[in-house]
C-alpha cells in the first residue's frame, strides 16, 4: 500500500460534483480530508490518499483530467 | 547560558507542537511547521554590541537562527551585503529616501545562500549526509556550493528541458545533477515523493522550517545597516512567499527583543504579471490564493502555487502594505533602469522589484518621504538573455581616429534612448 498527501484545487464548474467520492469508488482509494475551504465558486481540499501506488497514480491522473489541480501539500518545491 | 533558544516546531495552522526534528508538515492538519523560539533566551544572548562584534556575514545573527550555539556553520560567506542609498533611482521614481538591499553579491549571486547556509548547518547537526533540492537555477547553485564546502554529497533535481546555461552555476560544484523527464507538475510531485522516501536533507522540503529562517537575516541586516531601525516600507519580490514572510518575522523579532523599536514596515509584494497569484488575490481582496501556470521571463519567481501565499497576504493586510505586478517589458525596463541609475545589474526578479516599486510610487501606495527599502535578490549575469536583445549594438569603427570620430559624431546626433 502507498500513501499520498495532496491538495486538490477545484475549478468553479466542479464544485458541485462529487469528485472525491467518485475517485475513491473508482480506484478503491481511502481518502482522509484534513483541511478544506470550499465556497460556492471555488475550493481546495487537503487530503490523504491510501491505496496501491497504481491506484493513487490513476486517481490523480483522472481528477487532473477533469480539471482539478493536484499539488503536493508542500506546494511548488521546484524553486528558481 | 545552557538553555535552548529553540522551543521546537509549531504548526502554523493548528498550533500543534513538534520536537526540533527534520519535519515540515503537521501530521494532523497537514499545515506547515515553523520554528518556535524562546525570546527570553535570545534577548539574553543578543545585543547590538554582540551582533556588531560578530562575524562579517549573516552568522552574526546566530542567536536568532535555528541552530545550536556550538554548531559550526556551513559558511561560504553569505550575507552582510550592501545596503545602498539609491539617490539616482529615487530621483527617477520621485522618492526622497530609497535604499536597495543588494543581494546580487552573495557567494552564488543570489539571496538563496542565506536560507541554504542555515539549512546546511542544521542538516549536519541532524546527521544528514546528503543535501538536495529541486531547482531551475539559484537554489541549485546555492545547495551544491554549500554541499561542496561541507564535504557532503548533493543531489540537484532539474527539469530535463532546462537550458544548459541554467545549470552551469550548479554543475560546477560537482553535485549529482538529476534531469527529470516530464512536465513541471510531474517533476514537482516526484521530488516531493523522493523527499518522503530518502533520508536526505531536501533544503526546501523536509528542512523547510529551518531553511526559511535564513531569510530573516534580510531584515536583520537592513535594520542594523539603517542604524537599528526598521524602514517605513519594504518592497519584496515574491515567489513562494517564504522570503516575504520571513523578512516580516525578522523585523518582528528584532522589535520583540528590543533591538529596534516597535515601528514595523509596511510590506509590499512585487510579482511578475505572468505569475502573480499573491498580487491577484490581494487585488481581489481575498486570502484565497488561486494557483496559476507561470508564463514570465522572471523564472526565479515562477512559482504558480506559492506555499506561503496565504501567509503573505495576511502580512500585507496586517502591515498596511500593498502589491503590484510587472509585465515582461516592464521587467526589462526595470533591470535597465536599475543598472543605468545605480550600477547594479540584477536578474529578472530585480527588474520585477524595480518595476513594481515604480508602480507603487506612481499609484500613491508608497509615500514620497517614506524610508523605503527594495530587495534586489539575484545577479543579472544569471539572466542575461532577458536584456541582451534590448541593448544597443556596439559602435563598430575602422582602426583610424577619423573613423572613430565620425562614428562618435553620428552617435551624438542620435536621440538618447533611456
Amino acid at each position: 500500500m502507498a500513501r499520498a498527501r495532496v491538495k486538490f484545487t477545484f475549478p468553479p464548474d466542479l464544485i458541485k460534483e462529487p469528485v472525491i467520492h467518485n475517485m475513491s469508488m473508482k480506484y478503491n482509494i481511502v481518502t482522509n480530508i484534513r483541511r478544506a475551504n470550499v465556497t460556492k465558486d471555488k475550493g481546495w481540499v487537503v487530503l490523504e490518499l491510501d491505496g496501491t501506488q497504481e491506484a493513487i497514480d490513476g486517481a490523480i491522473a483522472s481528477v487532473t483530467a477533469l480539471g482539478v489541480r493536484v499539488d503536493p501539500i508542500e506546494g511548488d518545491v521546484i524553486e528558481g | 547560558m545552557s538553555s535552548n533558544h529553540i522551543v521546537g516546531l509549531k504548526c502554523k495552522e493548528c498550533a500543534r507542537r513538534y520536537p526540533e526534528e527534520a519535519l515540515h508538515v503537521c501530521e494532523f492538519c497537514f499545515g506547515p511547521l515553523e520554528v518556535e523560539y524562546d525570546y527570553d533566551v535570545i534577548r539574553q544572548r543578543a545585543s547590538r554590541e554582540t551582533i556588531g562584534a560578530g562575524p562579517h556575514g549573516l552568522w552574526r545573527y546566530k542567536a536568532f537562527l535555528p541552530v545550536q550555539p556550538d554548531d559550526q556553520p556551513v559558511d561560504i560567506g553569505a550575507g552582510l551585503t550592501p545596503l545602498v542609498k539609491a539617490n539616482n533611482l529615487a530621483k527617477e521614481l520621485g522618492l526622497e529616501n530609497l535604499y536597495l538591499k543588494n543581494d546580487c553579491v552573495n557567494p552564488t549571486y543570489s539571496f538563496k545562500d542565506r536560507p541554504v547556509t542555515v539549512a546546511s548547518t542544521k542538516a549536519l547537526e541532524f546527521g544528514f549526509e546528503v543535501l538536495s533540492c529541486a531547482s531551475t537555477g539559484n537554489l541549485g547553485g546555492a545547495v551544491a556550493a554549500h554541499a561542496a564546502r561541507a564535504g557532503v554529497k548533493s543531489y540537484i533535481f532539474i527539469p530535463a528541458n532546462l537550458e544548459a546555461g541554467k545549470i552551469v552555476g550548479a554543475a560546477v560544484y560537482n553535485p549529482v545533477l538529476v534531469a527529470v523527464d516530464g512536465n513541471y507538475d510531474q517533476v514537482n510531485r516526484l521530488c516531493s515523493e523522493i523527499a518522503d522516501r530518502y533520508r536526505w536533507a531536501f533544503v526546501n522540503i523536509n528542512m523547510r522550517p529551518y531553511y526559511s529562517e535564513g531569510s530573516k537575516t534580510l531584515a536583520f541586516e537592513v535594520a542594523e545597516q539603517l542604524g537599528w531601525r526598521a524602514p517605513d516600507h519594504v518592497v519584496v519580490p515574491v515567489a513562494s512567499g517564504s522570503m516575504f514572510t520571513k523578512i516580516w518575522k525578522g523585523f518582528q523579532e528584532f522589535a520583540r527583543t528590543g533591538l529596534i523599536d516597535d515601528r514595523l514596515p509596511r510590506m509590499s509584494v512585487a510579482q511578475a504579471l505572468g505569475c502573480s497569484p499573491v498580487a491577484t488575490a490581494h487585488f481581489n481582496n481575498t486570502l484565497n490564493v488561486r494557483p496559476v501556470i507561470p508564463d514570465t521571463i522572471a523564472k526565479s519567481l515562477a512559482i504558480g502555487n506559492p506555499a506561503d501565499g496565504y501567509y503573505s497576504l495576511k502580512i500585507i493586510k496586517e502591515s498596511g502594505g500593498s502589491a503590484e505586478v510587472a509585465t515582461d517589458q516592464e521587467i526589462v525596463d526595470g533591470i535597465r533602469l536599475l543598472a543605468q541609475t545605480e550600477g547594479i545589474f540584477a536578474e529578472t526578479a530585480g527588474g520585477v522589484t524595480v518595476a513594481c516599486l515604480k508602480k507603487l510610487v506612481d499609484g500613491g501606495k508608497i509615500q514620497r518621504d517614506e524610508l523605503t527599502v527594495a530587495y534586489i535578490t539575484g545577479n543579472g549575469l544569471k539572466t542575461q538573455e532577458a536584456v541582451a536583445e534590448h541593448l544597443e549594438p556596439s559602435v563598430q569603427v575602422a582602426p583610424t581616429l577619423s573613423s572613430f570620430e565620425d562614428a562618435l559624431a553620428a552617435r551624438e546626433r542620435e536621440p538618447v534612448v533611456a
